[in-house]
C-alpha cells in the first residue's frame, strides 16, 4: 500500500495541531491545498443536509459520519493554507466570495434524492481516494500526513458507496430506474476531476496531476457500475472551471447558507 | 418474549415461580433480563419508556440539525454534527432496547409518524438562534443527564446498559452546550444578548423536562417500586435547579426566575412555580413546533421507502443465492 508511510504522522494531523504547528505553506501550495479543501468542504456541507432526513437511522449516522470526516479534510486543508497569509480556517471558509471559491463543481452540486447523493458519492469517494493515494507521496510533509490519514477514512466511504450502488442497482426495478437517473445527473461533472489544475502549475512532486488519476478511476468506477447491472452514462462533459472559481448556480445559495451567521458577526468568535 | 409455555407446563405455576422471581430479583436491586418472566404492565410500562426515549432522540435531532448548514465556525459545525449523529446512534440502542421487549421497530416508528406516541415536549420548542445550540446543550441535556444517571441502575437490563453508553456522550453534549454559551457570554455584545434571550427561553421548559410536579405524576409510584424510577421529579428537578445556579453565575447569564434564593434550612435553591398549563398545551401537541416535528420525520420515511424496500430485495436476493449454492 502506498498510503503506509506516513501513517505515524498522520494520525496526530487535526486542524488544530497544523494551526498551532506553526508551519507555514508557501502561497502556490497554499493556493493548492484551499482547492482540495473546498472540494471536501462543500461536499461535507451537501451532505450535513442529509441528517435528520436519510432513508433509515443507519443512513443518517453513516452519512452524518462521510460528512464529518470530509470537513475533518477540509479543515486540515484550510488551516494549512490559511498559514500563507496569516489567517485561519474559518477566514477561507466564510469570508470568501463565490468566485473565490475553488472546488470542483460535482461537490457543489444538489443531493436530489438518496440515489443521486449515492452516484456523486461514488464518484467523490473513488476520486478522492485516488488522489490521497498519490499525495500521500507528496513531498510536503503537512500534505501527505493530511492525505496519509484521509485515506483510511476514504476507503470506508468508497465501501459506503459501492454497497449502496448494488443495493439500488439491484434492488427493485424503481431503484434500478432512481440509479440510474442518479448516475446521469451527476455524470456531466466527472470529467472535470480529471482535467488540467492550474492550480498544480510548477508543484511537480508535491500536487498530484488529476489526468494522472482518471484511469484507475475509470477502471474501478465502470467495474461497480457494470456489477451493479446499471450503465456508464454517456453525456457530454460540463464545461468545468471550479479550480478557477467558475460555477453553477447551485454554489452561492449554498455559502449563503453557510456563512450568513459567521457574517452577521465579524471579528466574533464562537 | 414471554416466557416459554409447553402443554406440559401448568401455565399458573409457572406464572407464580416467575413471579416470585422476578419479585426477588427487584428486592436484591437486580437486572431483569429479556428472558425473565415479568408481569404485563411491567413490560408495558418500559416499552412505552425506551420507545419515547428513542423517538425523542430522533426527534430531537431536528432543532439542532436546524443549525449545522449554518455553524458559525468550522470546529463548531464538526462538534454539532457528531452530536447530532450520536443521537441518532441513541435512537439505534434505544429501539434495540425496546425490542428485546417485544416489539419491532416499524411498530414504534408507525407510532411516532401517526403522532400516536408522545416524545419530550422540549423538541417542540424552535431553535430561532445558534445561541439555541448553547442551551440545548446546557439546560436540555442537563436535565436529560439528571433524568438517566438514575437509569443507569434501572432494573430492566438492556434499558439500564443503554442508559451507561448514553450518559458518558450526554455529559460531553453538556459541556460543549456550556462551553457555546461561555463563549458567546465572552463575545460581543449582541453574542451576550444572543445568550441571556436564548437562556430566557428554554429555562423554563427544560425544568419541564422532569415532569409534573409529585402530586400530579400518577405514573410515577409503581415505577419507583419496579426500579426503573429511582427518584421523583422534584427530587430530580431540585437536584437540576442546585446544579444549574453555580453554573449561570460563571457564564454570567442571569435565570429567568426572580425566586431563585438560597435555602438555608433546606440546604437547596428555592425556586418560582412553573407553568404547567403551558406544559399540558404542548404535550398536548399544541407546542410551537408539535406537527413540524412529526411531519418531518414521516416525510423523512416515507421518502426512503423506497430505499428501504431496495435495500430488503437485495438482501432477500442475496440470502436465496447463498441458500440455492
Amino acid at each position: 500500500m502506498s498510503h503506509t508511510s506516513n501513517r505515524t504522522i498522520s494520525d496526530a494531523v487535526t486542524a488544530e495541531t497544523i494551526a498551532t504547528s506553526g508551519s507555514i505553506a508557501p502561497e502556490a501550495v497554499a493556493r493548492y491545498a484551499i482547492g482540495l479543501g473546498d472540494d471536501a468542504l462543500i461536499l461535507a456541507q451537501r451532505l450535513g443536509e442529509w441528517i435528520a432526513h436519510a432513508p433509515e437511522l443507519e443512513e443518517d449516522v453513516a452519512l452524518g459520519n462521510i460528512a464529518l470526516d470530509q470537513l475533518g479534510h477540509a479543515r486540515s486543508f484550510l488551516s494549512y493554507a490559511s498559514s500563507a497569509w496569516e489567517k485561519t480556517e474559518d477566514d477561507l471558509a466564510y469570508f470568501r466570495d463565490e468566485s473565490e471559491f475553488r472546488n470542483r463543481q460535482l461537490f457543489e452540486q444538489p443531493n436530489g434524492d438518496f440515489a443521486q447523493t449515492i452516484a456523486r458519492q461514488l464518484v467523490a469517494s473513488l476520486y478522492f481516494q485516488a488522489l490521497y493515494n498519490a499525495l500521500c507521496q507528496s513531498t510536503d510533509q503537512t500534505l501527505a500526513a493530511i492525505a496519509a490519514k484521509a485515506i483510511k477514512e476514504v476507503d470506508y466511504h468508497v465501501d459506503h458507496s459501492v454497497q449502496w450502488l448494488m443495493r439500488l442497482g439491484l434492488g427493485t426495478e424503481f431503484s434500478r430506474e432512481r440509479m440510474q437517473h442518479g448516475l446521469n445527473s451527476v455524470w456531466a461533472f466527472v470529467a472535470e476531476l480529471f482535467s488540467n489544475d492550474p492550480l498544480t502549475a510548477n508543484l511537480e512532486g508535491i500536487a498530484v496531476d488529476p489526468q494522472t488519476l482518471q484511469e484507475e478511476f475509470d477502471r474501478l468506477v465502470k467495474k461497480a457500475i457494470a456489477e451493479a447491472g446499471l450503465t456508464v452514462p454517456t453525456v457530454p462533459a460540463a464545461r468545468g472551471g471550479g479550480r478557477a472559481g467558475i460555477h453553477t448556480e447551485f454554489l452561492g445559495p449554498l455559502l449563503a447558507e453557510m456563512q450568513v451567521l459567521a457574517r452577521a458577526h465579524p471579528g466574533a468568535t464562537w | 418474549m414471554s416466557g416459554t409455555k409447553t402443554a406440559i407446563t401448568d401455565e399458573s405455576s409457572l406464572d407464580e415461580a416467575g413471579a416470585a422471581r422476578f419479585a426477588e430479583l427487584l428486592a436484591n436491586d437486580q437486572r431483569v433480563e429479556p428472558t425473565d418472566w415479568m408481569p404485563e404492565g411491567y413490560r408495558k410500562t418500559l416499552i412505552r419508556q425506551i420507545s419515547q426515549h428513542a423517538h425523542s432522540e430522533i426527534i430531537g435531532m431536528q432543532p439542532e440539525g436546524n443549525w449545522i448548514t449554518r455553524a458559525p465556525s468550522l470546529k463548531r459545525k464538526a462538534i454539532l454534527m457528531a452530536k447530532v449523529q450520536d443521537e441518532a446512534g441513541h435512537g439505534l440502542y434505544l429501539y434495540s432496547a425496546a425490542q428485546t421487549l417485544g416489539i419491532d421497530r416499524e411498530t414504534m416508528f408507525e407510532q411516532l409518524i401517526t403522532g400516536a406516541a408522545k416524545y419530550s415536549s422540549i423538541f417542540n420548542y424552535p431553535t430561532p438562534t445558534w445561541a439555541d445550540m448553547g442551551s440545548i446543550g446546557w439546560l436540555v441535556d442537563g436535565a436529560a443527564i439528571c433524568n438517566q444517571v438514575p437509569l443507569c441502575r434501572a432494573s430492566y437490563g438492556p434499558y439500564g446498559r443503554a442508559m451507561v453508553r448514553i450518559c458518558k456522550e450526554e455529559s460531553f453534549h453538556q459541556r460543549q452546550g456550556f462551553e457555546i454559551l461561555l463563549h458567546l457570554m465572552r463575545g460581543t455584545e449582541a453574542q451576550r444578548a444572543m445568550a441571556q434571550e436564548s437562556v430566557n427561553r428554554w429555562y423554563a421548559p427544560a425544568l419541564m423536562m422532569f415532569g409534573p410536579p409529585d402530586d400530579d405524576s400518577p405514573n410515577s409510584r409503581q415505577s419507583m417500586d419496579w426500579n426503573i424510577k429511582r427518584f421523583s421529579n422534584d427530587e430530580l428537578r431540585q437536584r437540576f435547579v442546585d446544579m444549574l445556579v453555580p453554573q449561570a453565575e460563571i457564564l454570567g447569564v442571569t435565570l429567568p426566575d426572580p425566586h431563585i434564593k438560597w435555602n438555608e434550612e433546606r440546604g437547596h435553591f428555592d425556586f418560582g412555580e412553573l407553568d404547567w398549563a403551558e406544559f399540558h398545551e404542548v404535550l398536548a401537541g399544541n407546542g410551537p413546533a408539535n406537527t413540524i416535528r412529526v411531519a418531518r420525520r414521516r416525510q423523512a420515511h416515507e421518502d426512503g421507502a423506497w430505499v428501504r424496500e431496495a435495500a430488503r430485495a437485495y438482501a432477500d436476493a442475496r440470502m436465496t443465492e447463498k441458500i440455492a449454492s
